[in-house]
């Protein structure tokens, strides 16, 4: 009889369950996880690069790229370093705008996290359960900022515009009758906080409906108790952050311990886990989605009782109007001189993080003075927890690697940058 | 600067007074700069001892200070035919057989303090080695694992002690360090199909570099912080 030696199997870059382009080099000994060895690049776009050669406002469109599935969030981390820098605060009502949208979008995320790692380890009704919700919030993303992916809808000193009175309605097709579209539509019909707050009325129970299906599960549990346990002190060993961090029971949140924007005056819960496995983890994330809707229902109400600007008056770094443009000549100079130069931020360096979806977010600017950032450092969550896939699966089977780069919530525009 | 960040900064200046100096900070964040001989002792009783507690390295990186402070687009004194669209481009200074200038290369530490709740950045220049070296902390904090290759990658420092210091984030058998400021931003080779010899073929970049918004820097009146103030003229 043959003897086998331990073998190396490539996993990945065009596999499914690698969540994008992933190349895995495992050393197997028969089924079992000998080594992993992450090949990570294959996404490498340069970001921090090309950021150097551009205005500052100029790179914002490039944050939505980088974690694709939570896209104002990475805006905010960029937009507060810069703010940071030029000493400038945005008005309260940008500030609650901003919360309302990264809840908004830690919820996308969620979503997006629990169908595909539902679709990787064999749960397949989660996919289509998810996406139901995410249309409703990407369709807030379009009511906003008129795309439905990158918004760029942030900007230093505010956002870009205050949020619509009206949303966007279905119409009739050989698909959806008269009558469809008007059930469908019954939401659409206020103002987007009308259509937002009927959303978190509904959200609590689609949760619910989630968490029948899995949490009590034998399979989701057979497939996620106990993989991948990573101890407290290994955890912030090797720089995990968000969901990851919290799995393994330490209680971290920057948006409790160091509050930025108004998630001091929001009132929400940070769960924690216990045990650090991918099952802690999954109802970590579970719980976010929960704590995410509360805060949303808040800024809603904080919204609607107070009107006011969204963005700064100070046009050394907002733009003017359109109509004050056209009728008044220092307008029209501002206008020119942001859009031909932009504006140059003080000499000096800053580093602002966000508690992300995934784990801390941060911008490291290094200004000169001039009105491109000299060197832009991105933190990506992400990169920090792939990092720590060989100690993760050492000694786990082959099928358990799916399950840890489920949990990891890994997307590649973040990683590679 | 908050009242906590200020007795850190002191405290640290004080415990490792002759290794550490504090750089300004405009936005209350605490900055030292450490001397490369002193680092790895420096780190370790940041992480160990509980006055500082800096368990999670959050982020490292390479910074490159060739080009610092240096405008694209000189506008100090005025000319009859007006400002050009020209730029001046910096020359690429190809490596410099013997050393670097002392100041050009820094590796930059953000440290997070999970039960002190404070953050804390470490600056350490790479002095005039040719390539630069930095002792590595991934045997302080297993994270500096990825960050530490990710610099080697695309500044091309090297890290002493670094268990595996390969590319992370370029091609395989990539040539130079992209995030150097003497690279170029459309880089130095291209790829395309070479239908003859039926496979991917490098060849010299065919891209005209070119500077859309030059980088300009403006200390003009406009910038000092004192006629920001409401009222002023600016």
């Amino acid at each position: 009889m043959a003897e086998f030696q331990n073998f190396t199997m490539n996993f990945g870059p065009q596999h499914p369950a690698a969540h994008g382009v992933l190349r895995l080099v495992l050393e197997m000994d028969g089924e079992v996880i000998q080594t992993a060895d992450p090949h990570i690049g294959l996404l490498h776009r340069a970001t921090e690069k090309l950021a150097e050669s551009k205005p500052f406002n100029q790179s914002i469109g490039y944050m939505d790229r980088l974690d694709y599935v939570s896209m104002m969030c990475n805006e905010h981390g960029y937009v507060l370093a810069i703010e940071k820098l030029l000493g400038i605060t945005p008005p309260v009502r940008a500030q609650y705008i901003r919360v309302m949208f990264d809840e908004i979008t830690r919820i996308l995320n969620h979503l997006l996290w629990l169908g595909t790692h539902g679709l990787d380890i064999g749960a397949m009704t989660m996919f289509l359960y998810c996406f139901r919700e995410r249309e409703d919030l990407i369709d807030c993303y379009e009511a906003v900022s008129g795309t439905r992916m990158h918004a760029t809808y942030y900007r230093p000193g505010g956002v870009y515009r205050d949020l619509p009175d009206t949303m966007p309605r279905y119409q009739p097709s050989k698909w959806h009758n008269e009558k469809d579209v008007a059930r469908m539509n019954a939401a659409r019909e206020g103002t987007m906080l009308d259509f937002i707050d009927d959303f978190t009325d509904r959200f609590p129970g689609r949760v619910d409906e989630y968490e029948t299906l899995l949490t009590d599960n034998r399979i989701w549990k057979q497939r996620t108790v106990n993989i991948g346990v990573v101890s407290p002190e290994r955890a912030k060993a090797l720089g995990f952050s968000g969901a990851m961090l919290r799995g393994s029971g330490v209680e971290w949140d920057l948006r409790k311990k160091q509050p930025y924007e108004v998630y001091a005056d929001v009132d929400f819960d940070i769960p924690v886990g216990v045990n650090g496995d991918c099952y802690d983890r999954y109802l970590v994330r579970i719980e976010e989605l929960r704590q995410a809707n509360r805060i949303i229902k808040q800024c809603v109400k904080w919204l609607r009782e107070n009107p006011g600007p969204v963005i700064l008056d100070d046009h050394k770094f907002v733009p003017p109007s359109r109509v004050e443009m056209k009728g008044d000549m220092e307008s029209l100079i501002h206008h020119f001189k942001l859009f031909t130069e932009g504006y140059n931020v003080p000499r000096g360096e800053a580093y602002a993080a966000v508690e992300h979806p995934k784990g801390e977010f941060g911008c490291y600017l290094v200004s000169d003075g001039a009105n491109k950032p000299y060197r832009l450092k991105i933190r990506a969550p992400g990169f920090a927890h792939l990092s720590a896939m060989h100690e993760m699966v050492e000694g786990h089977m082959l099928a358990d690697v799916v399950a840890v780069i489920g949990t990891q919530d890994i997307v590649f525009g973040e990683i590679d940058r | 600067m908050k009242k906590r960040y200020k007795a850190l900064a002191a405290s640290i200046a004080a415990r490792f007074s002759d290794a550490v100096q504090q750089v300004e900070s405009s936005c209350g964040e605490v900055t030292f700069d450490v001397s490369l001989d002193r680092l790895l002792p420096v780190c370790t009783a940041l992480r160990d001892e509980d006055e500082f507690g800096f368990e999670i390295l959050i982020d490292l990186c390479g910074v490159d200070y060739l080009q610092y402070g240096k405008s694209e687009w000189q506008t100090e004194s005025a000319t009859d035919s007006g400002f050009s669209r020209g730029v001046n481009r910096e020359v690429v200074i190809p490596d410099p057989v013997a050393g670097y200038d002392p100041r050009r290369f820094a590796v930059v530490y953000h440290l997070l303090s999970v039960q002190n709740n404070h953050r804390l950045r470490l600056r350490v220049y790479t002095g005039e080695a040719n390539p630069p070296l930095v002792p590595s902390v991934v045997d302080i904090w297993s994270s500096a694992n990825w960050y530490e290759r990710e610099a080697f990658d695309l500044y091309g420092i090297l890290f002493r002690g670094h268990p595996d210091l390969r590319r992370i984030l370029t091609d395989y058998g990539f040539i130079g360090h992209a995030f150097r400021k003497d690279f170029p931003l459309s880089g130095n080779v291209e790829v395309k199909y070479d239908e003859e010899q039926g496979r991917v073929v490098y060849q010299p970049v065919s891209i005209e570099p070119r500077t859309l918004v030059p980088k300009t820097i403006r200390d003009d009146n406009r910038y000092s912080p004192d006629i920001k103030e409401p009222g002023g003229n600016g």
